[in-house]
């Protein structure tokens, strides 16, 4: 059964990605509700990443306007998170938002293999060419590609697959 | 209602905005993270090779932050901001464990020691004259450290193992974005090709130091040398690049970063990165 604390913490905004919620991004771990007491458990997507703490005080904050008095945030790093983990819906929010969605993560089993040559195209989330370059690895936030679409001329990011 | 519409709000917490100047605050990174030690490992030497680990990013991560704003685009200039957060990330995870144990904080590691109390290998401090000695120091030290990760994996501390496992999905984008630069230079015209093997060389006398066993062999994973080359070698086939042949920088009385022993390089990272910290002693981040 779904708790109505964990409802509260899955609706809770991602602030780098404002259009997703925690829940969508597969970084709301467990919720354990007991009375009034809640406790949350996250995972960060990336080890230095600042939103960490902006999420932590978030969910406190909207935790406790639910009513809830005694609230902790707790991490866990393991298993590390994946952009597997973003649900459907979370995929469709990107989309829309003109954010390439991630593809599935690569299955890791010893050597992680080296890569020299650009990586697979992505589809432009504009106009769904699948005629686009990528003009840099990492964008704005570290878990997003840079990308430009030869036909329609836009820039994109993407949501690259971890 | 979102709870971005106002970013000042965002700045601090109720009843702490005299936080703000220095930043948006930070939580320990392992909170509500399992962080007891395990029976038969000793403290003292997880702390210790947490040191090594956070150290070693903790100062690389440094170095790669003042070549911001001085990066040829700004799509460098954001991949490289993003390799010195991630890195930056692992560092305040591994100081967070050794400060358990030792009974101290984060901050007091980071920023309240001094240069031989710092566990880094020497290869991390040292300053990056041009960019592509930037792209070869961020090649070896990213495979060398990709390799590390990926056997510490399974490592028998459990924080350990979950810093690793994270890490090297960080580690591969880093390995791959210096790599692709290294074969772009090597294999581009003569100047920059020449400009790449004079980096690698000059880079090449502090990677044997990577491959000094560290510390407690029940915490330690060693690379194995033949495992780094293959990488390498890849790379420097496709660059068209030599690898070099120089004679190791060695260390003093035999001792090296790894026993905080450093070179003068240090001494200018640490001025910069503690300064502020320093002024400040009672400043809250």
């Amino acid at each position: 059964m779904v708790s109505t604390a964990y409802a509260v913490a899955a609706s809770v905004q991602d602030p780098e990605l404002p259009q997703l919620t925690l829940a969508d991004l597969g970084i709301l771990r467990a919720v354990h509700e007991d009375g009034d007491t809640v406790t949350a458990t996250i995972t960060p997507t990336y080890s230095g990443c600042p939103a960490m703490r902006e999420i932590s005080a978030d969910l406190v904050h909207r935790l406790k306007q639910a009513g809830y008095r005694e609230v902790s945030v707790r991490t866990q790093l393991s298993p590390a998170w994946t952009s597997d983990w973003i649900t459907e819906a979370g995929r469709a929010k990107l989309a829309e938002a003109g954010i390439a969605p991630p593809h599935a993560a690569p299955n890791r089993t010893a050597p992680v293999p080296l890569t020299l040559t650009a990586r697979p195209r992505i589809a432009c989330p504009h106009c769904g060419s699948a005629r686009t370059t990528q003009t840099a690895q990492f964008s704005g936030t570290a878990c997003k590609s840079l990308h430009r679409c030869d036909d329609c001329r836009e820039p994109f990011e993407h949501v690259k697959a971890i | 209602m979102t709870d971005h519409d106002n970013p000042y709000e965002g700045l601090a917490d109720e009843g702490d905005d005299h936080r703000w100047a220095f930043g948006t605050g930070f939580t320990d990174p392992l909170e509500g993270v399992e962080t007891s030690i395990p029976a038969g490992i000793d403290p003292e030497a997880l702390a210790t090779y947490c040191l090594m680990l956070g150290d070693d990013a903790l100062i690389y991560s440094q170095r790669l932050q003042q070549w911001m704003t001085r990066m040829p685009e700004l799509e460098e200039e954001t991949a490289l901001a993003n390799i010195a957060l991630d890195l930056l990330g692992q560092a305040r995870m591994f100081l967070s464990r050794a400060a358990k144990i030792e009974n101290t904080t984060e901050d007091k590691l980071a920023f309240f020691r001094v240069e031989h109390e710092y566990r880094n290998v020497r290869l991390v401090e040292r300053l990056d004259e041009d960019f592509a000695e930037l792209v070869a120091r961020l090649l070896v030290f990213s495979t060398w450290r990709l390799a590390l990760f990926e056997r510490l994996g399974i490592s028998r501390d459990p924080v350990i193992a979950a810093i690793a496992g994270k890490g090297v999905k960080e580690l591969t984008y880093h390995r791959d974005y210096a790599a692709q630069w290294v074969v772009r230079l090597g294999d581009g015209t003569n100047f920059s090709h020449g400009k790449m093997q004079a980096a690698l060389d000059s880079v090449w006398p502090l990677v044997d130091e990577l491959f000094l066993p560290c510390t407690d062999p029940a915490l330690d994973a060693v690379v194995g040398r033949a495992e780094f080359d293959v990488v390498l070698d890849t790379v420097f086939a496709t660059a068209t690049l030599d690898r070099p042949e120089v004679a190791a920088r060695a260390g003093a009385a035999g001792k090296t970063g790894r026993d905080g022993v450093h070179t003068e390089a240090l001494g200018y990272v640490l001025a910069e990165l503690q300064s502020i910290a320093r002024s400040y002693p009672d400043a809250e981040w």
